[in-house]
């Protein structure tokens, strides 16, 4: 499938028809980011910041998860840029969309974008993995923003699921996305959760694979070899879409092509490098769980210097 | 004759009314629906009932996700697969970030019977107890449990209600008023306090009675709720009677025994007797395991004698008075 094109009309179009006019009160509008006219450029610059955030976080945190954060950027700057309807104002907007970050351990990615967005002040990722910070080791409620406490792999395709229920009985159109990691999906709740929501039939989750194919200790082909993924989604009733996970337009894609599938879940096997951006930690699992040194910091800052 | 009357259909009606009056109370269950009676619920209304199949961890994660878009979310299962089996998601989803999900589990400890040791849990309540925030309830009869899941509904954060397979003798008037952490009063006398929760509170009134015939008379405290627990009616227990005697179904470790005990050590040390498990049981009816494994009226009132007996030893330690604030 080709997935070349950045057709920003359209999407930003299906995304008005579908959902937004049903609020006419625009929160895109009270945002202090512009999210509907972001080209391409500006993601890949958010992405660029966004990188740098990471392995800042980390080296001065001295510890936490670069290699499986570096892998899911594009993704979550695709998510909280240009699709998901959300108010960093006010986070807690019973009609947002949601994100779940089910693998909680890659929270700097998801905390430099809530920063980025204004959730809270970005001196606060100073503050990551600190004493008395919001910003938790592993994803926690108490940062805003934060929709699922994690820390504990295979959970929070379950949590989606009650999130999207959650959604349809009260009527809202709200959207939820749940990223996992492919280790992750040895996790037997993750298979117990992918037989639940093709079952409720749930056709607003949308389950975000992050197929860097490592994991912790090794790859994992060695560790648990999960293919064919893909298919394993499929014969469990998911709308099933592979893409190249760096690709912002194959990303946007495939979120729209997801909005527009009736009856039943997407899943979005997103093929990626765990942690791209950095040439020494590229496909290594070592960076899975280090944080950079201050030499390390600071080629890897020059390697994302943009 | 006291009667008896069952109290996971209490539930099940309770919640059934709650249902009605509550647009965002959510069900879950895992493929037990008739057993824990939650199928009134779904018969009425299906939407807001969710079957999750055996699949209790996902169903405990699901259950926190509802809750975190405003809903009440009750998940029932048996107290085995509603403790241990998702004790992780439990913790991590629902404990951690204190969402409003109420976990209400039936057959309970060893009367769950002859399915024997794997469906008898009695490890449970020092599981649920260890969670902080979560309010542990173990109701003594139906009148009580019909209360407790009212308060629970209405009270926001995690709940754990453990309730009972068999119907159980019933020890209170249909309009007693449960107050959350707050041990009720039964019978009251100078010579010793027995703190019983469930179906041992039952067994507590009747050791008592026969007690009162030999001269020993108790206190008896209904301790339904485990946490958070009252402290002051157990301290208070302890400086005006002197002695201690917990009953309850069971293992002696991380339960009501523990709790009381870790209370006493704090505020005021008295001799303490545990009438509870301390091995797995086996395959049996109800009333034989109770009587095998030593949750009788008859152990409890023993139990007494022993704690009066070691409160007229001048051994010092554990003198009430001595300790007195
Ligand atoms: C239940 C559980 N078991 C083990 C861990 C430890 N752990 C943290 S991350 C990880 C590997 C996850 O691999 P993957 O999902 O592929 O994450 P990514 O490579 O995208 O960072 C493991 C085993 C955990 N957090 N939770």
């Amino acid at each position: 499938m080709v997935r070349q094109t950045l057709d920003h009309t359209t999407s930003s179009q299906t995304r008005e028809s579908s959902a937004h006019s049903a609020t006419a009160e625009a929160p895109y509008s009270k945002a202090t980011f512009s999210k509907e006219h972001l080209l391409l450029d500006e993601l890949k610059g958010i992405a660029l910041k966004v990188r740098r955030d990471i392995v800042e976080m980390t080296a001065q945190a001295e510890s936490g998860h670069p290699g499986g954060s570096l892998s899911a950027v594009e993704i979550l700057t695709t998510l909280y840029c240009r699709v998901m309807r959300h108010d960093p104002s006010n986070p807690h907007w019973q009609e947002r969309d949601r994100f779940i970050l089910s693998k909680a351990h890659a929270c700097p990615v998801l905390y430099a974008l809530l920063a980025h967005c204004g959730y809270f002040p970005r001196e606060e990722l100073r503050t990551f993995r600190k004493i008395n910070s919001r910003l938790q080791g592993h994803a926690h409620i108490k940062t805003p923003g934060v929709e699922m406490s994690g820390g504990s792999l295979g959970q929070g395709l379950s949590f989606g699921i009650g999130a999207a229920l959650a959604a349809r009985l009260d009527g809202r159109d709200s959207r939820v996305y749940v990223l996992l990691g492919d280790g992750e999906c040895d996790e037997g709740q993750i298979w117990e959760a992918a037989m639940a929501a093709p079952h409720y039939k749930l056709d607003n989750l949308v389950a975000i694979v992050d197929r860097n194919g490592l994991q912790n200790d090794r790859s994992t082909r060695e560790a648990m070899d999960t293919e064919p993924l893909a298919d394993k989604w499929r014969s469990f009733r998911w709308h099933t879409i592979e893409i190249e996970g760096h690709s912002f337009p194959a990303i946007l894609e495939a979120l729209e092509e997801a909005k527009t599938v009736k009856g039943k879940p997407t899943a979005i096997i997103a093929r990626t490098v765990k942690g791209k951006g950095v040439s020494f930690m590229e496909n290594n699992p070592e960076w899975h769980g280090k944080a950079p040194n201050k030499e390390q910091l600071e080629q890897a800052l020059r390697e994302l210097a943009g | 004759m006291t009667t008896a009357a069952s109290t996971r259909e209490t539930y099940g009606k309770t919640l059934l009314e709650l249902g009605r009056e509550n647009p965002d109370i959510v069900v879950l269950g895992g493929d037990l629906n008739k057993s824990t009676f939650i199928h009134l619920f779904a018969q009425e209304f299906p939407k807001r009932f969710f079957d999750m199949g055996p699949a209790e961890q996902n169903m405990m994660s699901i259950a926190a996700g509802l809750a975190s878009s405003g809903k009440t979310a009750f998940a029932s299962t048996f107290a085995v697969f509603g403790s241990g089996r998702p004790y992780d998601q439990i913790r991590i989803g629902i404990s951690q970030p204190h969402l409003n999900v109420k976990i209400v589990v039936t057959h309970a400890g060893i009367t769950a019977g002859d399915d024997g040791m794997s469906a008898q849990s009695i490890e449970d309540l020092a599981l649920m107890c260890a969670l902080p925030g979560f309010t542990v309830i173990v109701p003594a009869d139906a009148p009580e449990t019909a209360r407790a899941v009212r308060e629970a509904a209405a009270t926001y954060g995690p709940f754990y209600i453990r309730l009972s397979r068999s119907a159980t003798p019933v020890v209170h008037q249909n309009d007693y008023s449960f107050q959350i952490g707050k041990a009720e009063q039964l019978r009251d006398g100078p010579d010793a306090t027995i703190i019983a929760c469930g179906i041992m509170v039952k067994a507590a009134l009747d050791a008592s009675e026969s007690l009162a015939q030999e001269g020993i008379r108790c206190r008896v405290l209904n301790m339904a709720t485990l946490q958070p627990v009252d402290a002051e009616a157990i301290a208070t227990a302890a400086r005006e009677t002197g002695a201690i005697v917990t009953a309850e179904e069971h293992l002696r470790h991380g339960g009501l025994g523990s709790i009381v005990a870790q209370v006493l050590g704090e505020h005021c040390p008295v001799p303490l007797e545990m009438v509870a498990l301390d091995r797995y049981a086996e395959s049996g009816r109800a009333e034989q395991l109770l009587e095998k494994y030593g949750l009788t009226a008859e152990k409890v009132a023993a139990a007494v004698r022993r704690a009066v007996g070691r409160k007229a030893r001048p051994s010092g330690k554990g003198r009430p008075s001595s300790r007195r604030r």
